[in-house]
């Protein structure tokens, strides 16, 4: 990535010329979004079902949040395990919003019908009663307080998370815990917020979670169809958004320090510096996207709950930004796509059984052995995972040196040392 | 004069082991001075300290004209207050090319927000440029770090303390493993760096640290055995003893 001329002269050229992988990548997401479209049934053509137009949307959210990891651990060197509780954290404000509109309009309906029209606080225990019936209550929650507002609500998406992640990681980086003790953290504050939202006192409905997300207030009458290919675009268009953001924040000195910090943190700070505010930027930052990513993706798979947020969730996500090569945006992105979509097909039950003759693979179960047994290959065989294909066909790969001087013409190695 | 770095009664003490003890030390704003002693007498640790690395048990570390305590600063507050430090084995950013090495370390904000906003301009790049000239590594420029010989990778840590542009230069055993060609090199570099700030040149060679021709400090057991020029140094019958006479 080095932006520099033969002559040390910083290179002058637009930005996306000088990174190729950026517009090579916008310009695929953009031809795979229309060709989806055109495919959709929305479109009048069934070659994209609905729900395989859904499982798409919501692997392009799974795309998002694997670029925040990549950002956060392939580029900073935290190893996050807790990113996911963020993605359920903007799937969990979303979808307040998203069932009290949706059960206002209904609830409201069906008063109306009344011989005497309801007090406004009528409709709010109605609502009350629809949406906590399961849990034995009827009580607002304080914690619901904003959740007849969209924009609130779209606010706390990102405040929420973004605030948890700050203090957080305040918390954690001023006293300098890294490595896999700050990993164990990350593990333990999902954990936590998992518990936490298991419990039906909570005013989040336990373990129910929240449902019933797919439809849109007041859009009744558009088709799923309709709404999930609206929703795939909104999720397209924040992959982009998301990439390009990223992208350019890891392009210029920034990115520079923050590898650094990766590599050698201790060398960083007495380049004077603050690690910890840079470490601290980069992890509020990432949850925000993820955040972001996670309000896009419920919707998307109609019902949010708690195990959502459970500790295996951002270790999947690990695996996923390992799988497909971290240190490189596409890298995180082939992987989760990779990864999700083939995950999909095999705990699907799409995947025929593999009869042995002893012994039969069923693959609902089996994947999961699978996929652990190709995270250690990869691991242990090819570092760069599946971006490092790239490598391959571009010229990332190391320089051949053979003949070339090593240095001035007193420098400490020559070839023949070089070589053995 | 006065002084720019001024520690006194300096002790640090690691599980009951006495690493530095009671020691004192100070240099003016431009000044060369070269610091030797046998192992474990202390020198990385007193490089630690007047770092923010390590906090010492007691004594102060005084700073600039304003005599500012360094103890109560980090590690990076420091550096930005002017002191750079050269690490022994040579520590550069591999995977990042040299042009970016040196422009990290170019004296700049150091805050993300102003980091994020920073594009380099053209004086910056002539800056890269000029350091790459004097170490020698123009055409690297481009070149992953990782690529570098090691000598290169010594020089290329240089370019950097200077591109920080420090008041005060720590450095430790610059000439590790660089030919007789690249060691003439450094002295130049380094004598020519003191003209203009102070530089602690923390040394086993003692050949490299006549040649440096300064004032030298024997540090022994974590207290400083003695002080002057190489040559009364040499002569002093403790630091034969516990040094020289090994």
């Amino acid at each position: 990535m080095a932006d520099v001329s033969l002559t040390g002269l910083p290179n002058r050229r637009p930005f996306a010329l000088r990174y190729p992988s950026v517009l090579v990548f916008i310009a695929a997401l953009a031809l795979f979004t229309l060709t989806v479209t055109f495919l959709s049934e929305a479109m009048g053509n069934g070659a994209v079902s609905t729900s395989f137009l859904k499982t798409l949307g919501k692997t392009l959210c799974l795309c998002l949040v694997a670029i925040s990891m990549d950002l956060v651990w392939g580029y900073c060197g935290i190893l996050s395990l807790g990113h996911m509780a963020f993605f359920g954290l903007g799937g969990y404000a979303i979808g307040m919003w998203l069932m009290y509109a949706r059960t206002e309009i209904i609830v409201t309906e069906s008063l109306a019908n009344g011989i005497i029209p309801p007090t406004a606080e009528e409709i709010r225990d109605g609502i009350g009663t629809q949406i906590f019936g399961v849990v034995g209550s009827s009580e607002f929650p304080p914690i619901w307080a904003f959740a007849h507002s969209l924009p609130l609500q779209l606010l706390a998406v990102v405040l929420v998370p973004g605030l948890i992640a700050l203090v957080f990681g305040w918390l954690a980086f001023r006293s300098r815990v890294t490595g896999v003790y700050l990993s164990i953290l990350t593990q333990a504050m999902t954990l936590a917020l998992s518990l936490w939202l298991f419990q039906n006192d909570n005013g989040l409905r336990g373990n129910n979670g929240l449902s019933g997300l797919q439809n849109l207030p007041g859009l009744d009458t558009v088709p799923q169809a309709t709404v999930s290919l609206w929703f795939f675009w909104a999720s397209a268009l924040a992959l982009a958004l998301g990439y390009l953001v990223s992208a350019w924040l890891v392009s210029g000195k920034f990115g520079s320090v923050v590898r650094a910090i990766r590599d050698d943190e201790a060398r960083v700070r007495f380049l004077g510096y603050p690690v910890e505010g840079f470490k601290l930027f980069v992890f509020t930052f990432t949850a925000v996207i993820a955040a972001i990513a996670g309000a896009l993706y419920y919707p998307q798979a109609g019902i949010i709950n708690p195990a959502e947020l459970a500790p295996i969730a951002s270790i999947y996500l690990a695996v996923w930004v390992a799988i497909g090569g971290r240190g490189r945006l596409y890298g995180a992105v082939i992987g989760a796509a990779f990864v999700s979509l083939v995950s999909t097909y095999f705990t699907g039950g799409q995947a025929p059984d593999l009869n042995l003759g002893f012994y039969t693979i069923s693959w609902v179960d089996w994947w999961t052995v699978l996929l652990g047994l190709s995270f250690v290959l990869v691991t242990l065989f090819a570092p760069k995972g599946l971006g490092g294909l790239v490598d391959l066909i571009s010229e990332r790969k190391a320089p051949n040196r053979r003949g070339a001087p090593l240095g001035p013409d007193a420098g400490a190695l020559r070839e023949e040392e070089a070589e053995t | 004069m006065s002084q720019l770095l001024e520690v006194s009664g300096v002790s640090v003490a690691f599980d009951g082991f006495k690493a530095i003890n009671n020691l004192s030390f100070s240099i003016g704003p431009t000044e060369l001075r070269a610091v030797i002693g046998p192992n474990g007498a202390g020198k990385t640790t007193f490089m630690d300290i007047v770092t923010g690395k390590t906090r010492p048990d007691e004594g102060t570390v005084l700073w600039g004209e304003k005599s500012q305590s360094l103890l109560r600063m980090s590690e990076s507050k420091i550096a930005q207050a002017g002191v750079g430090r050269k690490f022994q084995k040579p520590t550069v950013f591999e995977d990042q090319s040299v042009y970016d090495n040196l422009m990290m370390a170019l004296k700049k904000p150091r805050n993300p927000l102003s980091v994020l906003r920073f594009r380099p301009d053209e004086q910056d790049a002539k800056k890269v440029e000029a350091l790459a000239d004097e170490i020698g590594l123009v055409p690297q420029l481009g070149r992953k770090a990782g690529e570098l010989s090691h000598g290169q990778k010594q020089w290329l840590e240089i370019g950097m303390l200077l591109a920080q542009e420090p008041r005060l230069l720590l450095v430790d055993e610059p000439a590790a493993g660089m030919t007789p060609a690249e060691r003439e090199h450094t002295t130049e570099i380094l004598v020519a760096a003191a003209k203009t700030r102070a530089v602690v040149v923390v040394e086993h060679d003692m050949e490299f640290v006549r040649r440096l021709n300064c004032k030298v400090t024997v540090l022994h057991e974590g207290a400083v055995l003695a002080e002057g020029s190489i040559d009364h140094v040499t002569k002093n019958q403790d630091v034969i003893d516990v040094y020289l006479g090994r």
